[in-house]
This record gives C-alpha cells, sequence and structure tokens, in this order.
C-alpha cells in the first residue's frame, strides 16, 4: 500500500536521515527552487534519497529522476505524478 | 641530500584518551582502559574484553552531512584529522592544495557499517543497502574522506598491512615529503568492536579468552595467552623540514628519521624472523648506533611465540637488557593500523617529557633477556626511540623516531 502524497516536509525528512545536511544550508528556508547542487547534495547523496524514497513509497524511480529535477520543487511534483498515476492504475 | 621529515601535529584517539593531552596524562600513568564489550553482546563469544573509545559522539564534533556516511573509524579519523590541524597551528587553506596529501593505513575497513549494510541486504533487500556502502567500508575511505574534507589534493594513498600497517603508511608518506610534497597527513585507524568485526578478529587466532581485563593482554609475561583488541588510532602531521620552517611551525614533536619493513619467511623454513632484519635497516636508514636508542616500543603480540621473537630480535641488536623496552598498549590494546601511530605519539611525548611510560600488569618473564618497564613510568632521557610493529601474515616494521634540536 502506497501513501499518496509526497511533501517538501518527506522530501526534506528523507533528505536529513539519508545523507544531513551540509553546514550553512537551511533546509527551512527557501529552498523549493534551490538546485540540489547548491544545497550539498551530490550524485551520491541524491542516490541515496532515491532509495529511500523508493521503499518508503513503495515505488520504483527512473534512474534520471535527479537529472531531470533538479529542484525540490520539480521533484515533489514529479513524485506526486508516479503516485498518481499509481493510483489511477489500482 | 633528502628533505627531512618531522611530525608538527597530532591527533589521536584512543580507549585512554581522546586528544594529545588526554592520552598522555593516562599513558604515563598506566591508566587501564581495557573492560567488557559495552558496544555489543558479547557474552556468546569467547572473547569479550577490549579496548573501547568511550563518551565519542561524532555529531558533536562532524557535520551532519558526514554521518550517513561514515563509519565509526571514520568518524574518529576526521575528528582526529581536526585535532591535528590545530594542534600544528595550520589550517588546510594556508597550504596549496596539491603540496598536501593524506597516506593512512587501515587493517579491516568499516566494519561497523558493512555489518549493518549486509544485515540489510540479506533481511530486507538490496534495495535498502545504503547507497554509501560504495565507499564507507573501503580501506581507503579515511584518506579519501580526510582529503576531501579539508582539500588536500596532492599524494594520497592507503597502506594495508594489519598491525605493521600504520608504520608502513608513515614511511610512504615520509617518501612523499621527500618527492616534494610540504605536507602529509599519516597514521591508522581502526575500529571493529562489532559482531562481524569481533568474529574476524578471533578466527585469526590470537586473541585472549581472558575475563580479567588487568590479566588478559601480558606480553613478555610467563602467563601471556593472547592479546585484547582496541579500537582508534592517531594521525600525524608530517611536514618537509624546510616548509614547515618557513610557515614558523609552533609544535615540533620529532623526526622520522629512519624507517626499514622485512616480511617473514615461509612458515616452517626454520629461518630467522624478520623483525632483527627490519630494525637494523631502520637504523642504518636513520644513520643511528644501537647504543644511541634511548627505548624501544614494542610491537608485543602478546603470544608466547611471537614475544620470544621479538625479545630475540631487541637483544640480538641491543644486547641482553640492553635498551628500556616498553609496550603501552597493554592498557588499550592492540589498535591494528592506529597501534604504530598511538606508538610514535608516545615516543614523541617520551622524547618531550623525558619519561617512558609503563608496559601495565606485566611481570617480566625470565625467560626474556630485556628491560621491559614495568609498573611505574621510567624517567630518562630519551633522545631517539624506536617503534617496532608486527601484522598478522608476516609483517614487520620499524620506525626511528629523533628529536629536533
Amino acid at each position: 500500500m502506497s501513501k499518496q502524497e509526497f511533501t517538501i516536509e518527506d522530501l526534506k525528512r528523507i533528505l536529513l536521515e539519508g545523507a544531513g545536511a551540509d553546514e550553512g544550508v537551511d533546509l527551512d528556508g527557501d529552498i523549493l527552487d534551490a538546485d540540489f547542487e547548491e544545497l550539498g547534495y551530490e550524485s551520491l547523496a541524491l542516490l541515496e534519497t532515491g532509495g529511500r524514497i523508493e521503499r518508503e513509497y513503495g515505488i520504483s524511480l527512473d534512474d534520471e529522476i535527479f537529472t531531470e529535477n533538479r529542484t525540490p520543487r520539480t521533484l515533489v511534483v514529479a513524485i506526486n505524478t508516479y503516485l498518481g498515476e499509481l493510483a489511477s492504475a489500482a | 641530500m633528502s628533505a627531512k621529515t618531522i611530525i608538527t601535529g597530532i591527533g589521536v584517539a584512543t580507549p585512554n584518551g581522546l586528544g594529545v593531552d588526554d592520552f598522555w596524562a593516562a599513558t604515563r600513568v598506566g591508566k587501564n582502559a581495557i573492560d567488557r564489550i559495552t558496544r555489543f553482546d558479547a557474552s556468546s563469544y569467547p572473547s569479550q574484553l577490549a579496548g573501547e573509545i568511550r563518551g565519542f559522539e561524532a555529531s558533536d564534533h562532524l557535520p551532519s552531512r558526514l554521518i550517513p556516511q561514515t563509519d565509526r573509524m571514520t568518524r574518529l579519523a576526521l575528528v582526529a584529522a581536526d585535532c591535528a590541524f590545530e594542534d600544528a597551528g595550520v589550517k588546510p587553506g594556508d597550504i596549496p592544495e596539491f603540496d598536501m596529501g593524506v597516506v593512512t593505513a587501515s587493517t579491516s575497513g568499516g566494519f561497523e557499517f558493512g555489518q549493518n549494510e549486509l544485515q540489510k541486504l540479506w533481511s530486507q533487500g538490496s534495495q535498502y543497502v545504503s547507497a554509501y556502502q560504495s565507499f564507507a567500508w573501503f580501506y581507503a575511505v579515511n584518506s579519501g574522506q580526510i582529503s576531501i574534507r579539508n582539500g588536500m589534493r596532492g599524494p594520497s594513498g592507503v597502506v594495508v598491512s594489519d598491525h605493521a600497517g600504520g608504520l608502513d603508511a608513515i614511511a610512504q608518506a615520509r617518501r612523499q615529503i621527500r618527492k616534494g610534497s610540504k605536507l602529509i597527513f599519516s597514521g591508522g585507524f581502526d575500529a571493529s568492536i562489532c559482531p562481524w568485526g569481533w568474529v574476524a578478529q578471533i578466527a585469526g587466532g590470537r586473541l585472549s579468552t581472558s575475563d580479567q581485563p588487568e590479566r588478559a593482554y601480558l606480553p613478555f609475561d610467563a602467563a601471556a595467552g593472547g592479546y585484547v583488541p582496541g579500537e582508534g588510532g592517531a594521525l600525524l602531521i608530517l611536514e618537509d623540514r624546510q616548509s614547515a620552517l618557513e610557515r614558523d611551525a609552533e609544535n615540533v614533536y620529532g623526526e622520522v628519521a629512519g624507517y626499514g619493513s622485512t616480511f617473514d619467511p615461509k612458515p616452517g623454513s626454520g629461518r630467522e624472523p624478520g623483525l632483527r632484519r627490519a630494525i637494523e635497516v631502520a637504523l642504518a636508514d636513520a644513520g643511528v648506533e644501537a647504543g644511541q636508542v634511548d627505548v624501544v616500543f614494542a610491537d608485543a603480540a602478546g603470544t608466547p611465540q611471537l614475544d620470544r621473537e621479538e625479545a630475540d630480535a631487541i637483544t640480538a641488536v641491543f644486547g641482553p637488557a640492553g635498551v628500556p623496552v616498553t609496550a603501552p598498549k597493554t592498557m588499550i590494546g592492540r589498535l591494528y593500523s592506529g597501534a604504530g601511530p598511538v606508538d610514535v605519539v608516545s615516543a614523541v611525548l617520551a622524547i618531550r617529557e623525558g619519561l617512558i611510560p609503563p608496559t601495565t600488569n606485566v611481570v617480566l618473564s625470565p625467560d626474556y633477556d630485556i628491560d621491559l618497564v614495568t609498573g611505574q613510568p621510567r624517567t630518562a632521557s630519551v633522545r631517539t626511540a624506536l617503534v617496532l610493529a608486527r601484522g598478522y601474515g608476516g609483517f614487520n616494521s620499524a620506525v626511528v623516531i629523533r628529536a629536533v634540536d
């Protein structure tokens, strides 16, 4: 059973659990349109984050999910799109 | 003329002290840190004692970005690296990034991290394994993480030769300084007091099964019956002497003056073990006569045969009871790749203070003709120290540390 909605709060929590936060980066600040790289998350941190999202939401993400979605805002939209497709297929 | 390699900064984390002052305050008086394992339930294992570092909270020292991607040994090494920079009075950015490198040793890599991920692999599935498993367990990870965190892009690497590795890393760092690097971080850390690491160590066949902290690790004692493992190690900042003078280095602990390493002959060959030759090569490399050595920090394997070999090598070079010998690792256990660098730290502090720390708990067996410093520390003028380390599988290494005027 997968959850229905993925929020920015979910993303922040998963980022913190899987990869922590860089010094000088406030995840509670205005990060929605910041590039993940600017926030200090390199490819491996994003791979770990993607794996955690997949496990928690019972979904399988494309390898390109983070190359196509460089900011928290677009990533949250993309994941919700997956979740929506999953729900309507069910 | 080769460049001189000097020690200008120390970061140390051992079961009896974090930082130079704590470590030396405990070591000089022989404070025991061997006790029952608390990091996991060891009650079903034949060996239940270890030298554990207690009260170390990595998140007090390191940013949260580093915590999910590091094993305990790497966290200890990163904190020690920060301490060493501070001790040396130099900041990472003070020296060009390609003039600074990192050469560390490792015996097991990040065993505890690896254990956790393997447990997830077989109990939950591959998708539960951390992406950081790709490097967090790896032997070279301490060199890599220190290099990344401090912007050190000069010659770097890792040496894997068990208990001898920490000395071999220092020797490799010295080579890089001779080739032109200004500053190299060197040393070793191991921390494998977790179930998987523990069974691997037990499988080596040399662990003490005693349950008495004061009677478990007794090198050169008639009751020697194996050793107790410990966790931790030390990182040294090694600098080219000229370069250190130019930046007015505040702390000059000593010179890495000589090094020798050999490999034991095939077991059963009847040929002499390699340790004596390693000592002789190191003394010759330093241009030091045996009579000029003021103290030997022993490998102190703690099994009758290995103790016999080491005592014979020392007696062959220095004569019967010809030099004070000590093994302060009896307080903390054997730290694998961390052991040699920690003994080098003890050696430079012995030079600085004129005091040889004791071999604790041991009553010297009359079978050995060595002058073992037991019970109490011994005051002595120490100008030149020899540090020995032997690794499982036949590694013998010796380093000569000399006072710098």
